[in-house]
């Protein structure tokens, strides 16, 4: 899927228009950023509450192309610059991380059955 | 020369290297005046007039029990009490330093406390050395002398503008997460910039991030410096403290001592070093409480001697 697909989920509020719309072809779910920096794949949709400026930075390192932020935590104003910067989407969404990991698997083609 | 502006900067690093390299026994005094626990006050003015020496360890069986220093020497010539036996003015609790420990440890040693001197001592806790700011001086001297030759000879050979040839230091103030990440994007885009690829490229970035916010999230600040040519990226982290009690516990994953306000801010969940560690081709960490933490990164960037499995 795409980055401009996530963005028409109805569950997804964009919240920066600016956005390099690349190909997702992964997701990982963390809180923690050391753990999106080892484990996340290149490519991958993060979905997280943690609504930082370092989320960006970590995930620009780590090759992450757009950010989830769940349960409407509010996004500060300088993580969207930040996202700005570095031509990453940022989304925010009232549901939980378990919901929205459902959700964008189910896009991405289905969760593997085990 | 348009890159003189750079130099202070390389010069700095080098510096860097140069401590991270040198052990304290390759610096320090190895013949030491040390007086026993019945010498008296007298038999120090004696050895420290003799030898122009400031400081004079009190040892017993070879082990240091006390300093008698010049400021204590003079508080017994101020109360006529030179027959004294030195135990009565000698500085008891002394700071030693291990033989084996980096140098930059020593510098820290010296920022941390006021004394001019420190004695250094082996594996058996057994007198060996003194180390004074003088010694760091001189090694610093004789090691820079040596490097700038070197460079000098390089810069015979100028390098091309578009080379993989990069050596910078940043430095990193406590609790700056503002800026930590600066030095891992200018790095990843340089490395980008170069045709490096891109699961290259990401090991370097993931240990250099790391390393950036655990001196931010853990040190009261120090450097972080990157000497990149077209075989390996070399980071080098150095900080001034507080040191880690168990490097073992530290590279465990899992295992943090990061506060809530850090863990607020995303980090601390104890995978920081053992990411460093996974990523790197050669890792090497060295510590000491109250002193400082280093920690040495390499990563190859030849195919031939990339590991396939980072």
């Amino acid at each position: 899927m795409k980055i401009s697909d996530i963005a028409a989920l109805e569950q997804m509020t964009c919240m920066l228009e600016d956005y390099e719309d690349a190909e997702v072809t992964a997701g990982y779910t963390s809180d923690l950023l050391s753990d999106v920096m080892g484990n996340a794949e290149e490519g991958a949709v993060l979905i997280t509450i943690q609504a930082h400026k370092n989320t960006v930075a970590v995930s620009s390192l780590a090759g992450i192309s757009a950010i989830i932020i769940c349960n409407n935590r509010p996004v500060p104003e300088d993580m969207l610059a930040a996202s700005a910067d570095e031509g990453i989407a940022v989304f925010q969404t009232s549901e939980n991380q378990f919901k929205t990991s459902a959700l964008i698997a189910q896009h991405l083609g289905g969760c593997p059955a085990a | 020369m348009s890159e003189e502006h750079k130099q202070p900067l390389q010069s700095s690093l080098r510096v860097q290297e140069l401590v991270y390299g040198l052990r304290i026994s390759e610096v320090m005094t190895s013949k030491v005046f040390a007086v026993s626990r019945n010498c008296t006050m007298r038999d120090v003015q004696t050895i420290m007039k003799n030898n122009s020496i400031t400081g004079v360890p009190v040892v017993d069986n070879k082990r240091v029990v006390g300093i008698v220093t010049m400021n204590d020497l003079m508080n017994a010539l101020e109360q006529g009490a030179m027959e004294h036996n030195v135990t009565k003015w000698m500085v008891g609790e002394v700071q030693t330093l291990a033989e084996d420990m980096p140098l930059s440890f020593a510098i820290s040693a010296f920022g941390k406390f006021s004394f001019r001197q420190f004695p250094v001592v082996n594996k058996k806790n057994e007198l060996t050395g003194i180390l004074t700011f003088r010694n760091i001086n001189h090694a610093l001297i004789r090691e820079l002398s040596r490097q700038l030759r070197e460079m000098e000879q390089k810069n015979e050979q100028p390098e091309e503008p578009e080379s993989l040839k990069f050596s910078k230091v940043y430095q990193l103030n406590r609790y700056d997460f503002e800026n930590g990440g600066k030095a891992s994007s200018e790095i990843k885009k340089f490395l980008k910039e170069r045709g490096v690829p891109p699961k290259l490229v990401r090991r370097v970035a993931v240990a250099s991030y790391e390393l950036e916010i655990n001196l931010v999230a853990h040190s009261i600040g120090g450097m972080l410096g990157f000497d990149i040519n077209e075989n390996r990226v070399k980071i080098s982290s150095h900080d001034r403290g507080p040191g880690i009690a168990d490097t073992e516990k530290a590279l465990t994953q899992g295992y943090s001592t990061a506060n809530e306000w850090i863990r607020s801010q995303g980090f601390g969940a104890g995978m920081g070093l053992p990411n460093v560690k996974r990523v790197s081709d050669e890792f090497a960490i060295e510590s000491a409480l109250g002193m400082g933490t280093m920690v040495q990164a390499i990563i190859n960037l030849k195919p031939e001697t990339e590991n396939e499995n980072k």
